[in-house]
């Protein structure tokens, strides 16, 4: 094996893959939370309609789309391994465990919050990433996303399942985001205070502006 | 005797590292709360030897918090409800009249058991074996202020130097991760001038031996240093990511 793949391999490196991805992916929710919230202009979705089609055919964009695809799929093919090794590093369990004694139950439970991402992820992109992206693929026109977020979050079962998708992601991103500073080295007595601020304001930002979009919508807020 | 206390043991037995373990329910009634958790043991032992029984096995050594040997899993956290102390400091004043204690051995694939309580950690030496050490000739003790070391980096490097090898991090992380000791060890020598010729190549070493023994790896959920009898700082795990990510993408060992 390489020293790449070696690195890249170890108990280290896949934490390093974990924290480099998974800042990648902070980055995108960043954008991808800021292009939906402009539905809350309430213009008949024609700002949002505007930056949705700039980032669905600038070439830059669906470029960079590739490496987002990478991702995510990295995030989630080192986290399924990184799970089964941690799991057999312990083959027999403890009959009494008082682990919050000492961590909290978000920091111990990445794996099920990911795993509950993930589930999220398939019926989401279901909803819109593919169909239109398939659209294009086959017709070259793009869909009309706003029309369809409308639909969409006609059915509460749908806007539920949303809200608990926020809620998966508030509590992975407020161990993931600090985690992943750690794991990259960066634990230093000048900045750990305001990583740790910005990871928990970015832990509630975020979801709760995604979950309130389905809700407005389903609520009449946003027609 | 007044104030003495009545116990409930529930302790794993185990005769073998491939025999079936199992819980066995003891009962105390005269345990003293100056007693140290070991001494309690004892007096167990004596319990059960007079009873013509087969004494629990466990690991202990100095009886002073320095040696690392003893290693319970007690209700639930290693070295039992105290922060900052081994099994031996623990007393049994931290437990209440009446009280069942459950005691475990370290649960982890690089730890087997060897009997009862007591487990296999030369994993930990293997470690240490991998890279661990400087290898020069230092001949005489040097005058103090031969070689200038920054306070900082001395204190970090004897705080991390202080990690007795008990195996508490592993036994309390969930994915039973050595990283607190291996990063407390990769760090005392890293911060000194003593340990800068080696410093990349121990940080490979000791990284891939770590890995070798069945380790799990680190999730930066902190129950190691929430357990640490010597309160080892994350920051040292921190350090040793840098060190092991900076050895492997700039070292000359392809």
């Amino acid at each position: 094996m390489s020293w790449f793949s070696q690195t890249l391999t170890s108990s280290i490196g896949k934490k390093l893959l974990m924290a480099l991805t998974g800042l990648f992916l902070i980055s995108f929710l960043v954008i991808h939370a800021t292009i939906n919230a402009m539905i809350f202009y309430n213009d008949g979705g024609e700002t949002f309609s505007h930056w949705g089609h700039f980032m669905g055919t600038n070439p830059i964009i669906r470029t960079l789309e590739i490496g987002l695809v990478a991702g995510f799929l990295i995030h989630i093919i080192d986290g399924l391994m990184l799970w089964k090794s941690n799991r057999d590093a312990r083959p027999v369990k403890y009959a009494v465990n008082n682990a919050a004694a000492n961590s909290t139950w978000y920091s111990r439970s990445m794996g099920l919050l990911g795993t509950l991402l993930l589930i999220f992820l398939v019926i989401h992109t279901s909803h819109f990433w593919i169909p239109n992206r398939s659209n294009q693929f086959a017709t070259g026109e793009e869909l009309n996303l706003y029309q369809m977020m409308l639909e969409t979050f006609q059915n509460p079962v749908v806007v539920l399942i949303y809200v608990l998708g926020c809620v998966s992601l508030f509590w992975h991103l407020l161990h993931g985001f600090k985690s992943a500073f750690q794991s990259l080295g960066l634990n230093h007595v000048k900045y750990n205070g305001a990583i740790a601020f910005v990871g928990t304001a970015f832990s509630i930002i975020v979801p709760i502006l995604f979950a309130l979009m389905p809700i407005s919508i389903y609520l009449g807020w946003v027609k | 005797m007044e104030g003495n206390m009545r116990l409930s043991l529930k302790v794993w037995r185990q005769s073998n590292t491939d025999a079936a373990g199992g819980f066995e329910d003891y009962k105390l009634d005269n345990v003293s709360p100056d007693m140290s958790f070991l001494e309690m043991f004892d007096v167990l032992n004596e319990q059960l030897i007079e009873e013509g029984k087969e004494p629990v096995a466990f690991d202990h050594d100095c009886r002073e918090g320095i040696c690392g040997m003893c290693s319970m899993y007690i209700n639930g956290r290693p070295h039992g409800p105290l922060r900052g102390v081994t099994t031996c400091q623990l007393h049994m004043r931290s437990f209440k009249d009446g009280d069942t204690i459950v005691v475990e051995p370290w649960r982890a694939q690089a730890f087997p058991v060897i009997k009862d309580l007591v487990v296999d950690r030369d994993a930990f030496d293997r470690v240490i074996s991998a890279g661990g050490f400087v290898s020069v000739n230092t001949g005489n003790a040097q005058d103090a202020n031969s070689l200038p070391i920054a306070k900082e980096a001395a204190d970090d490097a004897f705080a991390a130097a202080a990690c007795i090898g008990c195996g508490a991090c592993v036994a309390a992380c969930k994915n039973a991760s050595a990283m607190l000791f291996v990063s407390a060890k990769i760090s005392q020598l890293a911060l000194l001038p003593q340990g800068q010729a080696e410093r990349s190549i121990r940080a490979e070493k000791m990284v891939a031996q770590m890995d070798a023994e069945g380790f799990g790896a680190c999730t930066n959920t902190g129950a190691c240093s929430a357990e640490c009898p010597k309160e080892i700082s994350l920051e040292n795990i921190a350090r040793m990511n840098r060190e092991y990510i900076g050895a492997k993408f700039s070292s000359s060992a392809v």
